[in-house]
């Protein structure tokens, strides 16, 4: 940790204080929220997976779970509604040496964002996905979203949902991530392991992190309270590490099954766009760096224009 | 901060090309590396000459993404990432890249918008001309914010522009938007490229400071343009499209707003001076001045010669940057003409911003057109004549 800027090592200060901005809390998360508890958890994560903090960047959307890039001390991104994973594309490419976690929600990563999230689990793109799924828009008031489990109420589904809600790991997985698992926040050992495991992998990971919302949908669907959400974690979750991402559905205040789902070698974006142009272009073809030591150093020399 | 153009993206020579593959060959000359776009027309020469070089050139990076909404916020991470960066599209894309306009505006990314303009509204006529973005381009995007928008009228221009575009850019940290319309698109032209020595290229102004001291959005010179930095380099820097301070943090509050707001506005409001460009012929004598840019302008030469010749005493202010406005030099045609003739591919556009800066000093005459094909000279002509008695 003594990498990481403006550290003050003292037994009186939390572990993970010095990978926040600590003149950024309170943070705007309502007590119960389950949000706080996941970034705790990335933060061991971030201990453990022995990074140059430096070199990680996190980018967030907009929602509850948007303002997590605001208060981590890493180079962060708050950007528009949807949008973190194509900034994050343009981020990672641009510079491979980066590691880019995007940590959005549900809302913002599977309804207005949905169509980047299939699209970079498909491209492999070297990014870290973190969705907190609480099942409902947060910042805005408690709307369904594609992860609402019918029949529960919404502010926009007064009479309870009644669309099919994704299943977020069948998803990633159907679109090509390579890594791809889900926990509950009661979870918190399991988070952190599988974060880390995350931002050591090559390609697109995507974790979903199932969150209680106490403010909204839990007090719409008289669930209780942040602890009565912990309860129900606990009694309903099933670790099923290796399951058919086809069985891992999740219903209304149902089992959850959660695990490591897929660990799985692709080529990235960057491996498979150097690998193609030496083929096509051969010396003609300036390889571009994919942040990874050279396995096998192409011959270089005609830069002209022909 | 300025220094000589890379020869690796400079393509120096005579070549006969459209205005497509000519903006294409000014971003690589100006140092463009990431260009990420969506296919459409009469854009898409563009991104596919983009595509070919990039590998060949080196260190550059053409993404195809899935929309233009992700193409227009890629763009800003690999800003961020430390690239020279452009996205390309035409209306209907235009209009969905709008929020990141807004995006690149709030948090001051240096980057370029192109758009190749066809018929419009909505699908309109993908492959016939238009000039009908001209106010989306200086409005497009909700709330309150300064772009620079660039019209060139030919292929040489293209080239030109879009090389100046990037400079602008990272000069005034904003969005430049360069508004070609279809014909100059594919126009196929001579465009002469000069070697790099020749071409002044503008460099991000990086800070100086350490991290600790730096502070993102902090202006410290009389630019009102912040100093820049990159994710990687140990700035820990935090950036979002919320109202912020100094630091990046967002703050809801009216008195950030107005700071901030005030500064996005006035930095190129205030050296607009130094932005806006115009050409202007046979003014001096001129009881009648056509407003013209893009492809009209070139139509417009037309009916000022043939004007000429029947003895009307007529002259050209032909728009190269139409955002910001050149609101003074046209203030002072308007004292000393007869009339403003603008001419334009839609119905009243630029025509307005003429009409509110000449403010009743003389009268300003509409030659609008829906766009699909270009005016007929007569047409200006006609007015011209109209405008002159």
């Amino acid at each position: 940790m003594s990498d990481v800027q403006g550290s003050k090592p003292s037994s009186a200060t939390n572990p993970v204080d010095p990978f926040l901005r600590i003149d950024r809390m309170p943070s705007i998360w309502c007590p119960g929220c389950g949000i706080g508890t996941t970034v705790n958890c990335f933060t061991r994560a971030l201990i453990e997976c022995g990074l140059d903090l430096d070199k990680v960047a996190i980018v967030s959307g907009i929602g509850c779970t948007g303002r997590v890039a605001g208060y981590l001390n890493l180079d962060s991104f708050h950007t528009t509604h949807g949008r973190p994973i194509p900034f994050a594309t343009g981020l990672k490419l641009a510079n491979p040496e980066l590691k880019v976690v995007v940590y959005s929600g549900d809302g913002d990563l599977t309804a207005i964002g949905g169509n980047h999230l299939i699209h970079a689990a498909r491209r492999n793109v070297d990014l870290v996905v973190v969705c907190v799924n609480n099942h409902t828009y947060g910042m805005t008031g408690g709307q369904v979203t594609p992860t609402t489990p019918p029949p529960a109420i919404a502010s926009t589904t007064p009479y309870g949902a009644f669309e099919e809600p994704f299943s977020l790991p069948l998803l990633a997985d159907s679109c090509g991530a390579v890594y791809v698992a889900r926990w509950t926040t009661y979870h918190v050992r399991q988070i952190a392991k599988a974060m880390r495991e995350a931002l050591q992998k090559r390609g697109l990971s995507f974790i979903e992190i199932i969150s209680p919302c106490p403010t909204l949908y839990a007090r719409r669907n008289r669930l209780g309270d942040g602890l009565a959400a912990m309860k129900y974690y606990k009694q309903a979750s099933v670790i099923q590490n290796g399951a058919d991402t086809r069985q891992v559905g999740i219903g209304y205040q149902d089992k959850i099954i959660c695990g490591k789902f897929v660990d799985r070698e692709r080529e990235t974006w960057l491996e498979s766009y150097n690998k193609r142009h030496v083929a096509a272009l051969g010396s003609k073809f300036r390889p571009y760096p994919t942040g990874l030591p050279e396995v096998s150093e192409p011959a270089g020399g005609n830069h002209g224009h022909d | 901060m300025s220094t000589t153009a890379d020869p690796a993206g400079v393509l120096t020579g005579s070549h006969y090309i459209d205005g497509d593959h000519a903006c294409a060959e000014g971003a690589l000359a100006a140092g463009c590396r990431f260009v990420a776009g969506y296919p459409i027309t009469p854009s898409t020469e563009v991104v596919e000459r983009i595509a070919g070089r990039f590998p060949r050139v080196g260190d550059g990076i053409f993404i195809q993404m899935e929309d233009e909404i992700a193409s227009s916020i890629a763009i800003q991470g690999a800003m961020w990432g430390g690239k020279k960066v452009m996205t390309v599209s035409s209306g209907p894309g235009f209009s969905l890249m709008m929020e990141h306009i807004g995006l690149a505006a709030m948090t001051e990314v240096p980057c370029v918008f192109v758009d190749v303009q066809r018929g419009g509204p909505s699908t309109g006529l993908p492959t016939r001309p238009g000039q009908a973005d001209m106010m989306q381009a200086r409005w497009g995007s909700h709330g309150d914010y300064e772009i620079i928008a660039m019209c060139p009228n030919s292929p040489q221009e293209a080239f030109h522009l879009t090389f100046d575009a990037f400079n602008l850019a990272e000069r005034y940290r904003v969005p430049v938007l360069v508004m070609l319309d279809e014909c100059v698109g594919h126009m196929i032209e001579k465009v002469v490229i000069p070697r790099a020595d020749e071409l002044e290229v503008v460099e991000r102004k990086w800070t100086r400071k350490k991290p600790g001291e730096y502070l993102p959005y902090e202006v410290t010179d009389g630019s009102m343009v912040p100093d820049a930095c990159k994710a990687g380099d140990g700035y820990r820097i935090h950036t979002t499209g919320l109202t912020h301070d100094e630091r990046g943090y967002p703050t809801m509050n009216w008195r950030a707003q107005e700071k901030l707001i005030r500064r996005l506005v006035d930095k190129i409001r205030g050296q607009a001076g130094e932005i806006v460009r115009y050409e202007e012929n046979d003014v001096d004598d001129a009881d009648v001045v056509v407003v013209a840019y893009g492809i009209t302008s070139r139509v417009a030469k037309r009916s000022i010669e043939s004007a000429r010749k029947r003895g009307i005493k007529v002259g050209m202010h032909r728009l190269v940057v139409a955002w910001p406005f050149p609101e003074q030099r046209i203030a002072e045609l308007s004292r000393r003409v007869k009339g403003l003739v603008v001419a334009e591919m839609n119905y009243g556009q630029m025509s307005l911003e003429v009409e509110r800066v000449a403010a009743g000093r003389c009268p300003t005459r509409l030659v609008g057109h829906g766009g699909g094909m270009v005016h007929d000279p007569e047409d200006i002509e006609r007015a011209i004549v109209e405008v002159a008695q």
